[in-house]
């Protein structure tokens, strides 16, 4: 593949401009039970298989700070603006430690979800989008940005498959939208999807019919891939 | 808001005029720099793996001073609660904009905070903080001395041009952000006196108190 100079989509890294990196990123978004781990494990043996390096990602996952933003989580003791200034260094811990790096030596970067879900879930707690795009300003352009887009009725039941209850958070219990956490659910998945539609003509993210068989949206996404990796 | 760099006396000047304002029967509240438990673990635990790059380390304390502003300084203001930070989002501005980031970044990270009614500086040469932080002291912390930005491979040295180099940034805002500046060099008493009779000409509430008699704090 060939060398490309990172873009940022506000003011970048100064430490790190001009960086050049051989790799690819990718970025798989959609909500929760959309099938977005499903389709990165398939994404990543696929492309092993056709012989690429490949490292996954998500979100939460630095080693730094994650047990931190869980811990308050469970303790419901943070506010708005502090859950998303930690997601951001979370996030940043990550890019610079591992994607980066990753990139650099050539490595395919499959992120399960990136700032956007970051964005919209701030978006829907009223925090401005010029601030939380303002914040993001260091953040890595991916090179490819896939958005899982399913029917909130459709979504339920799949979530319901899969832990028979429904994550407080993921359905918006703590902006008391509703006292019933079934149509909470809904209203906020809701209101996520419309963050993301405006998210999407944005920054170019490519919508992909998520309410359809795990096989299909597979097929989909795997050529979208081999075609953007062959130009 | 009292600004400063290590060394420069300015906690020792907040505490002061947080017993003087308690005195006088007002409500008050004292928030400082990179003191929210829950962050500060976490900032520990990445000094000590020598990993944070300043993106993360400027978003860490980010998240601490969001978690302090969110849960005190924001409620306690609108219930008119006098609130004096050690440290504001200026340290920010300095120590940040030193380390590398983005000047207008770090400050759109910030936008949300209030300005503060008055802000001090105080001011020292970069040798007379360090004589104060290093008396008694063998040894500096890696992120403490900006080791982090390979100044030097001496941790004296290191100290030494990253304070100075933040000592600069305090004042290119100084004029800007309408610092009150003190110097830090002298007395502590007379600081204070200078500290306290701004505070009277600048809050309303501080009017009614009795007037200061310089004789009273010396």
């Amino acid at each position: 593949m060939l060398e490309r100079t990172i873009e940022s989509y506000g003011q970048g890294i100064p430490y790190l401009e001009n960086t050049r990196v051989k790799g690819r990123l990718i970025v798989i978004e959609g909500p929760d039970a959309s099938g977005r781990s499903t389709q990165v494990a398939m994404l990543t043996s696929k492309l092993e298989a056709d012989g690429h390096a490949v490292l996954n990602t998500g979100l939460r996952r630095s080693e730094l700070i994650s047990e931190g933003i869980l811990e308050a989580k469970r303790n419901f003791v943070l506010g708005k603006r502090t859950l998303s200034l930690f997601y951001a260094a979370d996030f940043a811990d990550q890019l610079e430690n591992k994607i980066i790096p990753a990139l650099r030596s050539g490595y395919i970067v499959l992120a399960d979800r990136y700032i956007y879900t970051l964005m919209s879930r701030d978006a829907v707690r009223g925090i401005s989008t010029r601030w939380s795009h303002n914040l993001f300003g260091f953040a890595m352009k991916p090179h490819l940005v896939f958005y899982l887009e399913v029917d909130p009725n459709e979504l339920v039941h799949r979530v319901f498959q899969k832990n028979s209850s429904l994550d407080y958070y993921e359905s918006g219990a703590d902006l008391g939208l509703s006292d019933n956490m079934f149509e909470s659910f809904l209203i906020y998945q809701g209101l996520l999807a419309k963050q993301f539609r405006k998210l999407q003509k944005k920054y170019g993210l490519v919508p992909i019919n998520g309410n359809r068989s795990i096989i299909e949206i597979n097929k989909d996404l795997q050529k979208k891939i081999d075609d953007f990796l062959k130009n | 808001m009292v600004e400063g760099i290590d060394g420069s006396g300015k906690s020792t000047q907040i505490r002061l005029l947080e017993k003087w304002l308690i005195s006088k029967g007002m409500r008050v509240f004292l928030t400082e720099w990179n003191s929210s438990e829950l962050v500060k673990e976490i900032t520990t635990k990445g000094k000590k793996k020598g990993r944070l790059t300043p993106t993360t380390f400027s978003l860490l304390h980010a998240t601490d001073f969001a978690d302090r502003y969110e849960r005190n300084i924001f409620p306690l203001v609108h219930a008119g609660y006098i609130v004096l930070a050690d440290r504001y989002v200026y340290t920010a501005y300095a120590r940040d904009i030193v380390r590398g980031c983005d000047p207008r970044w770090v400050r759109q990270v910030y936008e949300f905070a209030i300005k503060p009614n008055i802000t001090f500086y105080f001011g020292v040469p970069v040798d007379v903080a360090s004589e104060r932080i290093l008396a008694g002291r063998p040894k500096l912390k890696y992120y403490e001395a900006g080791m982090d930005l390979n100044l030097s491979n001496d941790a004296y040295e290191s100290y030494r041009i990253f304070q100075s180099r933040i000592i600069e940034q305090y004042e290119s805002m100084a004029q800007s952000e309408g610092f009150v500046t003190i110097d830090g060099t002298s007395g502590i008493e007379e600081q204070q006196y200078l500290v306290r009779k701004k505070i009277m000409e600048t809050i309303p509430e501080c009017k009614s108190v009795r007037p200061l008699v310089k004789a009273q704090v010396l």
